[in-house]
């Protein structure tokens, strides 16, 4: 027996817009004043009606661009409609028959793991959806029954609803769409897709695929676990639902069909889901079209006017960056996954630098530790692409050493104080003061290696014997005596010499 | 006459002369609504100290020599479905009874650039719900020309205020026939816009693809001036059309020549009162005498108005008063349990028994797998109506209609009977289902002595044309010029 995981997800995505997608109020993360970012239309109040915002309209487009979706010439809006005081009109504006955009995909890089390499694959997105967020319900957690509360400022956010293909196999695999998702729409800066702040949202649907030894194929009924609140707890709630699931089977033997489906909670402190009332067991949505709304013509002006406006997608940067540079699949992997400005600075760097695997080993070692230890994000950090670009040509143009170069990097992150942007002035000045320019004076070079070879001669006839190793201790001398000297030249030279011995 | 009876263009000469101050109106309309109302039950709240400042920043204007705006000092009553900032605005709901509308709507802001004066919020049915102004939590209203009758509905309020002379001007809103029905009962005129010509911003939606407000007053001037002021389009709502407003006053004593105008055969169909389709019919004579022509018409799908109306209007209710569920503001029950006990007990308690049909109707009809057999199907048969006035308006410009079956009925004679009462609507629901602009104008008197409308239909933005119409029949016939019996 052997089972497969069957795993689709549902991501909310708060767009990044100034303002509400039918109003004007604010749409900032502000939880310590509540309900302050609210008028009439967001407040839901009688007489009130909603406008669409053209922005959010258009950063939905773009994010159904990225994933791949057909977008619709005609698009409409409908009521969904259930009450709960978080929704202040008792229906939220959202789209049903008629999603704005439908049928995509998103792109999964090959992964590497212990277990071997994980080929790449290609998640279907069944369709992506503009809809109005609701507000907060603060509930008493002190068990002496006070009130609950209701924070407005966040009713009428737009998000975008993302409904995957039940294309996913396995938990980890649901991460690595969800981060993937993650990269795509922060690239394209539609999203900041920050998840404590709940701009992104998930929801998974989970069931197995138990294939019995005797060649019978058994679903499990499917389980939607909801609000999961980190891409971790996303991993660890599925894995649990796997588990889970076998176990309910081989005890109960229920498959698909023979119970509704479950709606459960992720309890991240035990690390288990539990089940919740789920609020559509019994409800009725009654969509019905908002006859406040007009609905949307979209023409293919303003689509080639959006795709204009596109940046490259991440996919296709890991592409152009493996080719331009000869970089692996891991590494540009690394440089992309970090992000849009991220692989800016490393293109900079690459490019100014001359060697693509120089800056990459630069950029994905050196700089991302000191952002991690400094706790800054790559437009925080404050030596400049141009300046480390200009200090790792010095390498290409054998001006310094790598270790050098390492030297002076330290060198000039130290100088820095807060907000304080380098310059490559310094760099030259802290070559000069630590006497770090590589040595081309072959005399100086010659003259030491000579001294080297006469005090070694048990070494040098070791190296004679065909001992290639013996070399690196003379090297090392050498290099002791002739500061800022190329390691590899002197290593040539030493082997010239001892062969004109 | 009472001051506020005269005639609007008499009322604008007197202010603009400064032989009538904008004080003096008020006040006259303030101690006409002290004297009358008691009896009428026209006003839910006026607010006399408000209205006279208002009046009196106006004056000063006029003393400075600055400019005014188009209606320069006359008072204005509002239908209490519209939000006046700072003032309670009930939709004659218990539901709403303290709530303070914390912005004005669209047309109060057009009426404050217009300089008129904002006096007082009239009574109407709950919510808009109704015909005949008995649905309001507060208070009936009676008919001023027979005080044992209603006014009509659901703008009964503002059309008696207009008609007992308390104000010369008020605004209604038109879902389903709500400002030309009562306009017919009492001899006023009332105007329905084209969908989209006014914003609904600030209009309490009772079905958002149906409702539109517009003028009550006892000229069709006054009908004219009013509809310029408020018309025009607004960015806060989505279904605003924009497009430019005519000056209809300008165009108003020009008549229309070579007139065509539709009889639809189905409009004269058995249920029609024989005194109401014997004044249509002399309303049409004058306009023949005037040099129009008269050509029948077909309106085939106009026998499934009715039908495919209360699908529609509850559908919307049911979804638009979903927000009143006592979390946010309105009502909220004093005792409950838990949540859903909340919802229920404040809904229970705060809906009129009208109000809870119309919303049970309408989450029936969108319910799932009754959705397409209602709501969709009726949808379609909308386009219908629609698709009828269209090819009609190919042949004639204008359409003529009586406004209701019958002259008023009497208070309580219907509230039992909700079909008969929805029926009171048959010649103006289909109006609304089509989007299309309707006037209704005196049109005589019954053998008891009530008032006798005649409704004109014109294609969409064809507002000047309906009200130069209406024009030319009261030029003729001066049954505006009568007045309600009240003492006085």
């Amino acid at each position: 027996m052997h089972t497969t995981t069957i795993i689709g997800l549902e991501v909310h995505v708060q767009l990044q817009t100034k303002t509400k997608v039918f109003c004007g109020c604010s749409t900032a993360f502000n939880p310590s004043n509540p309900n302050v970012q609210t008028c009439p239309v967001c407040l839901g109040l009688p007489g009130s009606l909603p406008v669409l915002n053209g922005e959010a309209f258009r950063l939905a487009v773009k994010t159904a661009m990225a994933l791949n979706c057909e977008i619709s010439p005609y698009t409409k809006w409908d009521r969904k409609q259930y009450y709960y005081p978080d929704l202040p009109k008792g229906y939220q504006i959202s789209q049903y028959d008629l999603p704005f955009s439908e049928d995509g995909f998103v792109e999964l890089e090959p992964q590497e793991t212990p277990e071997g390499t994980v080929p790449g694959r290609r998640v279907g997105i069944i369709r992506a959806h503009l809809e109005e967020d609701a507000g907060k319900n603060t509930h008493d957690e002190t068990g002496r029954g006070l009130d609950s509360q209701v924070d407005l400022n966040r009713a009428g956010t737009p998000l975008v609803e993302i409904v995957s293909q039940p294309d996913l196999r396995s938990p980890a695999e649901a991460r690595q769409y969800l981060e993937e998702l993650r990269l795509l729409l922060t690239y394209l800066e539609v999203s900041d897709c920050n998840m404590q702040e709940g701009s992104l949202r998930c929801d998974a649907n989970v069931n197995l695929h138990i294939h019995t030894d005797d060649g019978h194929k058994i679903a499990t009924p499917i389980v939607e676990v909801k609000n999961l609140n980190s891409f971790r707890n996303v991993e660890l709630a599925l894995e649990y639902e796997e588990k889970r699931q076998l176990e309910q089977w081989q005890k109960t033997g229920q498959k698909i069909g023979d119970v509704p489906k479950e709606t459960r909670g992720f309890d991240a402190t035990r690390g288990v889901t539990f089940p919740q009332r789920g609020k559509e067991e019994a409800s009725d949505y009654r969509y019905f079209p908002d006859p406040d709304l007009t609905p949307v013509l979209v023409s293919e002006a303003y689509l080639d006017a959006v795709r204009q406006s596109l940046c490259e997608f991440p996919a296709d940067r890991r592409k152009r960056l493996a080719a331009a540079w000869q970089l692996s699949g891991y590494d540009v992997g690394v440089i992309v996954g970090q992000g849009r400005e991220f692989a800016e600075y490393f293109e900079e760097v690459a490019q100014l630098g001359q060697d693509g695997k120089q800056a990459c080993n630069w950029v994905t070692q050196d700089v991302l530790r000191e952002m991690n230890e400094r706790g800054q994000t790559i437009r925080e950090f404050p030596l400049r692409g141009a300046v480390l670009g200009n200090l790792l040509n010095r390498i290409t143009q054998k001006q310094i050493t790598i270790k050098s170069a390492r030297e002076v990097f330290a060198a000039l992150l130290s100088e820095t104080h807060a907000g304080q942007v380098l310059s490559a002035q310094h760099i030259d000045q802290i070559i000069a003061e630590k006497g770090l320019a590589l040595v081309t004076d072959t005399g100086a070079i010659d003259a030491a290696i000579a001294e080297v070879l006469a005090k070694n001669p048990k070494i040098v006839a070791d190296f004679q014997g065909g001992k290639q190793g013996a070399i690196g201790p003379l090297v090392g001398q050498v290099m002791k005596a002739v500061k800022g000297a190329d390691p590899a030249a002197v290593r040539n030279l030493l082997a010239e010499k001892i062969g004109q011995l | 006459m009472s001051t506020p009876g005269l005639p609007i263009s008499e009322l604008l000469s007197l202010l603009h002369s400064g032989r009538l101050t904008a004080v003096d109106l008020t006040q006259a309309c303030l101690d006409r609504i002290a004297a009358q109302d008691g009896r009428v039950g026209a006003f839910l709240s006026v607010d006399p100290q408000v209205s006279l400042e208002q009046a009196r920043q106006i004056d000063q204007r006029r003393g400075r020599g600055e400019p005014l705006g188009l209606l320069a000092g006359l008072p204005v009553a509002i239908k209490d479905v519209i939000c006046q900032k700072g003032t309670v605005t009930t939709c004659a709901s218990r539901m709403l009874e303290k709530f303070v509308a914390p912005y004005d709507a669209h047309v109060i802001e057009r009426l404050r650039k217009a300089d008129a004066v904002l006096l007082g919020k009239t009574n109407m049915d709950e919510f808009a719900m109704g015909s005949s102004t008995e649905n309001s939590a507060y208070k009936v209203t009676r008919n001023p020309w027979d005080l044992g009758r209603t006014p009509g509905g659901s703008s009964g309020g503002s059309a008696a205020a207009v008609a007992a002379q308390m104000v010369p001007l008020s605004l209604g809103s038109d879902t389903g026939g709500s400002i030309r029905q009562p306009a017919g009962l009492c001899s006023v005129v009332g105007l329905k816009p084209t969908y989209g010509r006014v914003s609904r911003y600030g209009l309490i939606a009772y079905a958002s693809s149906l409702d539109q407000i517009g003028p009550f007053a006892q000229d069709v001037r006054g009908a004219a001036l009013l509809l310029e002021a408020i018309a025009g389009h607004d960015m806060r709502d989505s279904t605003s059309v924009p497009r430019d407003v005519p000056r209809y006053t300008e165009t108003l004593e020009t008549p229309l020549q070579g007139l065509r105008i539709g009889v639809a055969r189905e409009h004269f169909a058995p249920g029609l009162d024989p005194e109401v389709e014997r004044s249509v019919r002399e309303s049409l004579k004058v306009y023949e005498r005037l040099g129009a022509t008269l050509h029948e018409i077909s309106l085939p799908h106009q026998k499934y108005a009715v039908a495919v109306y209360y699908l529609v209007a509850p559908s919307e209710a049911s979804s638009n008063l979903a927000r009143y569920d006592g979390v946010h503001y309105g009502h909220r029950a004093a005792q409950f349990e838990s949540m859903v006990e909340m919802y229920s007990a404040s809904r229970g308690e705060g809906f009129g028994a009208e109000v809870k049909r119309r919303i049970m109707l309408g989450t029936y009809a969108l319910s799932a797998g009754y959705y397409d057999a209602y709501y969709l199907k009726a949808l379609k048969v909308r386009r219908l109506i629609r698709n009828d006035f269209d090819a009609a308006f190919q042949q004639v410009d204008l359409i003529a209609t009586p406004v209701n079956p019958t002259p008023a009925f009497k208070i309580g004679e219907l509230v039992n009977d909700p079909l008969a009462m929805y029926l009171s609507d048959i010649y103006t629901i289909s109006a609304n289902l089509a989007g299309i602009p309707g006037i209704s104008v005196q049109a005589g008197f019954s053998s008891g002595g009530l008032p006798l409308g005649l409704q004109l239909l014109a294609a969409p933005f064809e507002e000047e044309r309906l009200l130069r119409a209406a024009r030319m029949l009261e030029r003729e016939t001066e049954w505006h010029l009568r007045r309600a019996p009240l003492v006085g």
